[in-house]
């Protein structure tokens, strides 16, 4: 009884937030000067008018379930992994050498491409992984700082392998391409691609993993209480490195399918792409499970997509979308929902007494 | 508990079905015979004090001059490129830009799929292979950083100039090596200091550059790294007046830093743009599949209006006979690395 009550809480926190999110957005165009309700009619309009919008709406909803899962898993096991933005690069890196670098049939090559995503994305995550359970390192330094090495890594070698000087690589080859041609004219040409079914195997697979198996189990009890585990002789080390790993695999599994689906090439970037840091605020607002990581996802994707045609349609710079995505995690951190009906509940318990 | 949280509920859903009735009204819009243009800014955006910009004010000219419709969108990372061309594509603009090479995949893409529309491309020669609808747009930068560094290799009091690349790339290089070549030409034992900043929007990288630069004896720096050139500005600012000097690119830049700008490389990609739009409205004629290079000659590349305040006119004289030079091709500016060697054998 109590646990569900719990769970209708999480639920309602983060749905108030969204809302309050979406207010506070709206008073900041009031003051500006904007007409709040045309635009979120923009926004959401935009988000589903065609098939094209449709089908780019989900293309921008998929990595952000991937690195949201990212970073709810490692959450589950009490650990706070910053660096899904290094291991989505390491993840689009691996990737487009494998496209690029080797000749391989389609589908296998494609294949191929995601597996060495994934692997590269948990070999990136398992250093800091391996530090924490080793040394007592904590992870969130080292993961930010890996997330600089990833970066600057990729550069060096798009400008110096992978390109001839260019500042970004060539178009893969179609073999290893994740877009499918019969479901992109599904979606009037827009560039969804098999990301979004990764995506979707992938929360299936986080619930299986924690609430179906043992070690899941064993990664939720690692996160509950570290000692009480190891008292009841649970591999701590293990749970927290293969935590990271799996984090990590699901962030790169986001970067090669982007990479693979989305933009076909790999250009050196001057700063983060913010889908990893995107991630966090997924994996918040979804209170690090995967049916509300799969809901909180979908939202912050309409509201990417949607947010650029408020731009066109009511001139509303796109910062208030990154104001609103702000205030939305302000109120799901500071909890304000519990906090509003704490007070009332300890009003009505002495009514009744 | 619960009475209140449904208020709340109650209030939000309001809310949301307030915004969805306002939905129906905005559709559509006006359709005049007007000449309608779309412009996408790259990752800079469009106050970058650069060429999105310059191409803006190239749109807001044909707003004025030919009663065009304008609109822009701006976009927030690479693979918003095609959305947001496809946006405009869908809503039938007359031509529709793609600012910046970055564009150089993007515009291909769209230009297929959108057979009927035509798009513009600045800064980028698609590789020679220009689809029939659409213009490509592209300037020799060379030869107006070859005047930058024949004044900043005359004016150099401590022979050691700099030069501030963005992300390392072949027209980026262009800038470079036209700099270089001006510099070499004028005062041979001067030396360059190249460094790239690796990005064209991290300020803060673009002011310690210049920072260390300037505090290793150079005393004019040469920018041509879009949004990262502002630091370098904010850092000639704090620098004593006369002594420390910055060059400006794409725009006068000289209302960053007043007393500390000697001049900046103009670059009209706003002419550019106005003049294929002119064009296609008033003798509807459009450049299709082919490449429009504009340089010295055309006036679309060289030194700001405003360079006589600080360059002095025996110097301004020797770069209006360096240009006349270099239309008359008797000199010819070096465009990369290669060429470059050339160039001073």
């Amino acid at each position: 009884m109590q646990l569900i009550q719990r769970k209708q809480s999480t639920f309602l926190t983060s749905l108030v937030s969204v809302l309050l999110g979406m207010l506070v957005g709206a008073v900041m165009m009031l003051v500006a000067g904007y007409d709040p309700i045309q635009a979120y009619a923009a926004l959401l309009s935009s988000a589903f008018l065609m098939p094209y919008d449709i089908g780019e709406t989900i293309r921008t909803i998929s990595p952000l379930i991937l690195t949201g899962l990212a970073v709810g898993l490692a959450y589950r096991t009490g650990l706070f992994n910053i660096g899904v933005e290094g291991q989505f690069i390491i993840g689009q890196l691996a990737a487009t050498i494998i496209a690029l670098k080797l000749d391989l049939p389609p589908v296998i090559h494609a294949v191929v491409a995601v597996i060495a995503g994934a692997i590269g994305g948990a070999l990136w995550a398992f250093l800091p992984g391996l530090l924490k359970a080793t040394r007592g390192v904590h992870e969130v330094i080292v993961t930010i700082m890996m997330n600089f090495i990833a970066l600057y890594l990729s550069n060096v070698l798009v400008r110096n392998w992978l390109s001839a000087g260019a500042d970004s690589t060539e178009k893969i080859p179609s073999s290893a391409s994740l877009r499918w041609d019969s479901l992109s004219s599904l979606f009037g040409g827009a560039r969804i691609h098999m990301g979004i079914f990764i995506a979707l195997a992938s929360a299936l697979f986080m619930y299986y993993l924690l609430w179906r198996t043992t070690s899941g189990f064993e990664l939720r009890a690692v996160g509950f209480n570290p000692d009480a585990s190891e008292y009841a002789g649970m591999s701590v080390k293990r749970s927290l490195i293969l935590s990271m790993m799996i984090s990590g695999s699901f962030a790169g599994l986001a970067g090669a399918s982007e990479l693979l689906g989305t933009s076909g090439y790999l250009a050196i970037q001057g700063a983060h792409t913010g889908i990893g840091f995107d991630g966090i605020a997924v994996a918040l607002l979804g209170a690090n499970t995967p049916g509300g990581i799969l809901l909180a996802a979908s939202l912050f994707g309409i509201l990417t997509y949607g947010g650029s045609n408020m731009q066109f349609v009511e001139g509303v710079p796109f910062e208030v979308v990154r104001v609103v995505f702000a205030a939305i995690i302000l109120f799901v951190a500071a909890n304000i929902v519990r906090w509003g009906t704490q007070k009332f509940r300890k009003k009505a318990v002495k009514e009744h007494a | 508990m619960k009475r209140k949280s449904w208020g709340i509920l109650f209030l939000s859903i309001l809310l949301i079905i307030a915004t969805g009735c306002g939905a129906g009204g905005n559709q559509g819009g006006e359709k005049g015979e007007a000449f309608s243009a779309g412009l996408v800014t790259d990752t800079g955006g469009i106050n970058d004090e650069s060429f999105n910009q310059s191409a803006w004010d190239g749109m807001e000219k044909a707003k004025k001059d030919l009663d065009a419709k304008i609109k822009y969108l701006e976009s927030k990372r690479d693979e918003d490129y095609l959305p947001n061309l496809t946006r405009f594509a869908r809503e039938k603009q007359d031509i529709i830009w793609g600012v910046g090479f970055k564009f150089n995949k993007a515009i291909p893409e769209v230009a297929d799929q959108f057979p009927d529309h035509k798009f513009g491309i600045v800064d980028d020669n698609l590789g020679g292979k220009i689809p029939d609808n659409v213009v490509a747009v592209t300037f020799k930068e060379h030869e107006g950083s070859f005047l930058m560094g024949v004044i900043a290799g005359s004016m150099t009091k401590t022979d050691k100039v700099g030069f501030i690349g963005g992300i390392s790339s072949p027209l980026i290089k262009k800038f470079e090596v036209g700099f270089r070549a001006g510099v070499q030409a004028v005062n041979p034992k001067a030396k360059v200091t190249v460094v790239y900043a690796e990005s064209f929007t991290d300020v803060a990288k673009g002011r310690s550059l210049a920072s260390n630069m300037y505090n290793d004896g150079a005393d004019i720096i040469y920018h041509a790294a879009g949004g990262v050139g502002k630091g370098l500005f904010d850092e000639v600012k704090t620098r004593e007046k006369g002594k420390y000097w910055a060059i400006g690119v794409d725009l006068d830049q000289s209302k960053l830093a007043p007393d500390h700008t000697l001049t900046s490389m103009v670059k009209r990609v706003d002419v550019a743009v106005f003049d294929i739009m002119k064009d296609m409205k008033e003798n509807d004629k459009f450049p299709g599949g082919k490449q429009v290079e504009l340089g010295l000659e055309e006036d679309a590349v060289g030194p700001a209006e405003t360079s006589d305040k600080h360059v002095p006119d025996k110097i301004m004289k020797k770069v209006e006979d360096y240009k006349r030079q270099i239309i008359d091709e008797k000199i010819e500016v070096p465009s990369n690395e290669q060429e470059l060697k050339k160039f001073k054998s």
